[in-house]
């Protein structure tokens, strides 16, 4: 069955369409085409959220992000995974604070840096 | 007195990229005066993805943009302030701030960058009817909470507002447990960005109700409950449409306005956007030598396009203090015509660096099949063909300079319908 989305690529927002055999039009660009063929076979996201940081004098929390995108289905085992880790400084950004989230190739990383 | 080449206020974005743009082009002596705790501004709340695609070529989330902006202005030492509050500006371009190391203090500078960002529209501000209970708050002020401090403001949550915080918070409030029960949007059409519509209401099955507003609160102390209405045309709800919501939370997503006190105090002239008008290299018209750049000029959908106005208020302001850069009556004045909104800036300057200037702009409503018309002096000398136009996505058009002429009059942007053949 034919699917009518938005790229969420970037803000441009494009109405893609994708047809049975995953062809996509309405696009503007490659990754555009990328996205739509994905996005209906298995879609993806990037997770970011925070976990609790141990140590620092003026943060409480850490924000972090998979490295890679989780299939959209795993976002709230994913979650309970995320709730359950603590950073402690410092932390750089790119640190490692969990592997392979929700059974998925993906590593939660920090994104901030905390020295104290 | 304290003497400074050039005061920075507010070390965001616009003011980090202000900075480095500065000390690149020969001007060392620069202060960053910033009111909270860090550097980096808005984005130390906004640890979703997706900034930097223009900058960096990448995908990153907010604290990885900034973190790489603090990371070029400390390889610089350009000395900043943190937890210093600026309250006041005059035109002749002394800044005075408070800070708990230094007590209040004023600066004389050569050249200012106002890059103070902008701040929500409150409850107030749209005067809700009903009772007036805790749980009614901002969306950034949650996304605060959440990020910054690890607080949930709630469990069962209603938006008001399609603005892209509220749609972000919206994503961010469910997966951290919450259940946010729907958004409701004022106007016929959303007003945050396509991408956001559908990753943090679509995936997670979240109604928006266009064409809705809340138009009653509920509660004795708490939040209870809120009713929302279908409006008319004419933005008035229409009584027997109410729908009532079981929610102990009520996210504000209606608005962003430049945080242009400052300016606006010392008598700076001011714009549609309420932020200080501009020349092409960010100089503000009524006071030279400071300029303006990022949110608190007009509200931007992109941190990357508040990067490179900060830059380029960064190199006026450096051309200024190098006395390269005189202030001058001429220049081409611009205005926004039939379907446009606003314009920046208000006054393009053909002395300007570069073959083109830009002028952005958004336009009052969505369109389809327009022409997006610029006329100097009453005639036509660009059209271009726009198959989409929202409110929601500043347009940037860098008009070539050569189509300019210096004694030709103003230069209006306006829409005009594609004739169907």
């Amino acid at each position: 069955m034919a699917v009518e989305l938005t790229c969420i690529v970037c803000p441009r927002g494009c109405h893609l369409h994708v047809d049975d055999d995953l062809n996509v039009t309405g696009n503007s660009c490659p990754r555009g085409a990328v996205y739509g063929k994905q996005e209906v076979s298995n879609p993806v996201r990037t997770l970011t959220s925070t976990v609790v940081v141990e140590g620092s004098g003026h943060l409480w929390v850490c924000p972090v992000k998979t490295d890679v995108a989780i299939p959209k289905g795993k976002l709230f085992d994913a979650m309970k995974e995320v709730n359950a880790v603590k950073a402690k400084v410092p932390v750089h950004i790119g640190d490692v604070l969990l592997k392979g989230i929700a059974g998925t190739e993906a590593n939660l990383i920090a994104t901030r840096e905390i020295l104290d | 007195m304290e003497k400074r080449d050039l005061v920075i206020i507010g070390g965001g974005s616009a003011g980090m990229a202000a900075a480095v743009a500065a000390y690149d082009k020969g001007v060392h002596d620069i202060l960053i005066l910033e009111r909270t705790e860090f550097l980096g501004g808005i984005l130390n709340q906004c640890i979703h993805n997706g900034f930097g695609l223009h900058e960096f070529k990448e995908e990153l989330t907010g604290p990885e943009f900034f973190t790489r902006f603090v990371k070029q202005v400390e390889e610089r030492g350009i000395e900043y302030k943190l937890s210093a509050n600026v309250v006041g500006v005059t035109k002749d371009k002394v800044v005075t701030y408070f800070s708990g190391e230094d007590g209040c203090v004023e600066v004389q500078a050569k050249a200012i960058v106002m890059a103070a960002g902008c701040y929500e529209r409150n409850a107030g501000a749209i005067g809700i009817p009903g009772d007036r209970p805790s749980g009614v708050i901002t969306a950034g002020q949650a996304q605060l909470y959440l990020n910054a401090y690890g607080y949930m403001v709630g469990k069962k949550v209603f938006i008001l507002g399609s603005g892209d915080i509220g749609l972000i918070m919206a994503r961010r409030m469910t997966l951290e447990g919450a259940k946010v029960l729907g958004v409701a949007e004022l106007m016929p059409y959303s007003n945050g960005l396509e991408r956001n519509i559908q990753q943090c209401l679509k995936d997670f099955d979240i109604p928006l109700y266009l064409s809705h507003t809340v138009t009653k609160v509920i509660g004795k102390g708490k939040l209870e409950a809120i009713e929302i209405s279908q409006v008319d045309e004419r933005m008035k709800p229409i009584p027997g449409t109410e729908k009532r919501f079981e929610v102990d939370t009520l996210l504000l997503s209606i608005g962003l306005i430049p945080n242009n006190d400052l300016l606006d105090k010392a008598g700076i002239e001011a714009s549609k956007t309420r932020g200080a008008k501009v020349d092409s290299r960010m100089m503000t018209l009524s006071a030279p030598g400071i300029f303006s750049a990022g949110n608190v000029l007009h509200v931007h959908d992109l941190v990357d396009y508040v990067v490179a106005e900060g830059r380029t208020a960064g190199e006026g302001a450096a051309a200024y203090i190098k006395g390269e850069l005189k202030p001058s009556e001429e220049g081409i004045l611009t205005e926004a015509g039939k379907g446009i909104g606003y314009v920046v800036p208000a006054k393009l300057d053909l002395d300007a660096p570069g073959d083109a200037l830009e002028v952005k702009f958004r336009v009052s409503r969505p369109s389809k099949n327009v022409y997006v018309v610029y006329s100097q002096g009453g005639v036509p000398i660009k059209k271009i063909l726009k198959l989409a136009i929202i409110p929601s996505e500043m347009e940037i058009y860098k008009l070539p300079k050569n189509l300019l002429k210096a004694d030709g009059g103003p230069l209006t942007v306006s829409l005009e319908p594609k004739e169907e053949k």
